[in-house]
């Protein structure tokens, strides 16, 4: 049935029934390429978000909520002190990694659920190959953390965010990349722990927290101790904060923005890397 | 289009403990039949339609599939089966019709034809007034009937259902066989279904294969299962108490006839045909000068088959395994079964 010049077994009726299903059979050896196969898993997990566009910015909530609150309170407290003192250009792109943390971090609840309602069961049983499955996931990331960056960017502009057109664009690719790794290591984590669902969270809150304080995110870590700024060098997602703010001040050439795409690269060939292992060994 | 030898998949659940939940499964389904795998819950008849659909792989023994090893070629496997779930194949957030012309798609259909072989299953399955509804806001029969169509969409040429029906209403399971019915009959598919639903099994399937404890103990036509492990059950009444053993005599006569008894006037007995049997009996009732007051034939149930297998109740044994199942829905089932058979 594989051979391209066999096709189905539908062919065997003839009764004129049939004729919707000879047009559905699947082109004679028409193999789709990989690419193919991750744009059609991508198509699909953004249709739901095209059909209802306000979902990504429900995920924008917890960051309005930290720019209004925290966003004065740092300006208040240790706003001069700031490196390049322009609190909004340290902050706002701190603002867009979390946002982007806290978006694939939990994607993979959205594989739980489709796990629990059986959906992704039926994919396992088709065709698509699992890699493809689980990179499409991933590569859907870009696009709300893209949409969800460029709304914050746009909210604050009246507010004197005065960003650096180019690095800002920058800055966006560097977080789309940034969250293809994470979402995929999100997506990895819900199908490791299929079995005992809870853990999902719980891995997720333990991780998830330590890695936003360690960033230097909300506040500059030159102030803490030792062992925190050692901490932070370890953690990729520091890195990708600093060329954040390096490319919103408009330092396009530093090291930090190099350092900032090896960090985020790394961490998206890690997370793919993690992520299409899990997805092809989870067959029990 | 399946061949199992042996098949066998078990479950380590802790260090010391396994569960042998297929043990030692041979299947042979010809291209074409309806096979209903029958079994309580626990039994392993999911398990085995995982093993055959490459989403588990087996601890011991082989099962080719559409002619594919479902260990060393799952992909091919994969492209020549269609597969309907336990669960629900639709994703929740996506749309109707969507989720099937991705899953058209999927198996390489261009973007018309799959358009096409969606509207004309959302056709078939009375979905389309359905086709931009949010899968979450179906309702269960509808869900269903989408998950179904899902797995037809490639018109494939083998196609697992497992328990399709379970958590429908006794209308929705009547509209749902009908769809498949009559898709299979359109598409020629060979169709391998579990169930725990008697009724279905009988009236749906041709070969029933009876699954317990991981293993198969029973494989026939539902009539020939009944006839050689239950047997119809034929009672008749005589006028005369002094009459009684005239006719048991008879009645041990008719063509695999056990179990005969005797109770006042009444003389029932297991025979292998009991609508042929009858009217022998009655005729050689008036023959031996006895008028018979009743006779009546009752066939058995799929049920009957099981507890002279097992010497457990289908019933029971469902009950007992999946408390979530309310009684009344299980036993009304049953009842229609034996009177529908009757």
């Amino acid at each position: 049935m594989s051979t391209p010049t066999t096709t189905p077994t539908t062919s065997a009726a003839p009764d004129p029934g049939t004729r919707s299903a000879h047009a559905a059979a699947p082109r004679a050896g028409g193999r789709r390429r990989w690419t193919g196969d991750v744009a059609l898993v991508m198509t699909r997990e953004l249709r739901p978000l095209a059909r209802e566009p306000f979902t990504v910015v429900f995920g924008l909530v917890q960051p309005i909520v930290f720019l209004a609150l925290f966003g004065p309170l740092l300006a208040g407290s240790v706003g001069a002190g700031l490196p390049g003192g322009d609190v909004w250009l340290w902050f706002v792109p701190s603002i867009l990694v979390m946002t982007t943390l806290f978006g694939t971090s939990t994607t993979g609840s959205n594989l739980q659920f489709e796990m629990q309602t059986g959906a992704h069961e039926r994919l396992l049983v088709t065709p698509l190959p699992r890699s493809a499955q689980l990179v499409g996931r991933s590569l859907k990331e870009m696009v709300p953390i893209v949409v969800q960056s460029l709304v914050v960017v746009a909210v604050m502009l009246p507010f004197g965010l005065r960003p650096d057109a180019l690095g800002a664009v920058l800055g966006l690719v560097l977080l789309a990349v940034l969250g293809v790794g994470l979402g995929s290591l999100s997506y990895a984590l819900a199908i490791a722990v299929r079995s005992h669902e809870w853990m999902f969270w719980v891995v997720q809150q333990t991780v998830l927290f330590p890695a936003l304080i360690l960033s230097g995110m909300l506040l500059p870590l030159e102030a803490g101790p030792r062992w925190m700024q050692v901490a932070a060098q370890v953690n990729p997602i520091s890195w990708v904060v600093d060329a954040e703010r390096a490319l919103f001040a408009g330092d396009l050439g530093s090291t930090t923005v190099l350092w900032g795409a090896v960090a985020a690269l790394a961490t998206a060939a890690l997370g793919l890397w993690v992520g299409v292992r899990t997805i092809v060994r989870s067959t029990d | 289009m399946i061949r199992t030898r042996g098949l066998t998949k078990d479950f380590p659940v802790s260090r010391t403990e396994t569960v042998h939940a297929v043990r030692g499964i041979d299947l042979d389904v010809a291209p074409g039949e309806l096979v209903a795998v029958l079994g309580p819950n626990g039994a392993g008849k999911t398990t085995t339609i995982r093993l055959l659909t490459t989403l588990i792989r087996p601890t011991a023994g082989t099962a080719e599939v559409a002619g594919h090893d479902v260990v060393a070629a799952p992909e091919k496997v994969r492209r020549s089966i269609g597969y309907v779930g336990q669960g629900n194949g639709a994703g929740h957030q996506q749309r109707v019709r969507d989720e099937l012309t991705t899953q058209g798609a999927i198996y390489g259909l261009d973007r018309r034809s799959a358009a096409r072989r969606a509207d004309d299953l959302l056709d078939a399955l009375d979905l389309t007034e359905l086709a931009r509804r949010k899968v979450a806001d179906l309702s269960g029969g509808q869900r269903r009937r989408l998950d179904v169509a899902l797995g037809l969409v490639h018109a494939p040429g083998l196609l697992f259902l497992d328990e399709p029906s379970t958590g429908l209403d006794p209308h929705n399971r009547a509209n749902l066989w009908e769809h498949v019915a009559r898709l299979r009959a359109e598409h020629a598919m060979t169709i391998v279904l579990t169930t725990h639903y008697l009724d279905e099994a009988d009236q749906m399937a041709e070969r029933v294969v009876v699954v317990d404890h991981g293993q198969v103990i029973a494989d026939d036509t539902p009539a020939a299962l009944k006839r050689d492990l239950a047997g119809d059950r034929v009672t008749v009444r005589v006028p005369d108490v002094r009459d009684a053993a005239t006719v048991a005599a008879l009645v041990e006569r008719v063509p695999g006839a056990r179990e005969v008894t005797v109770r006042g006037t009444e003389v029932a007995a297991r025979v292998a045909d009991g609508a042929a049997g009858v009217p022998g009996l009655v005729r050689a009732a008036v023959d031996a000068g006895v008028l018979l007051a009743a006779a009546e034939s009752v066939t058995p149930t799929l049920d009957d088959v099981f507890l002279a297998l097992t010497g457990r109740s289908l019933r029971e044994s469902a009950a007992a395994a999946e408390p979530l199942t309310t009684d009344g829905t299980t036993s009304s089932d049953v009842r229609v079964a034996g009177k529908d058979a009757a």
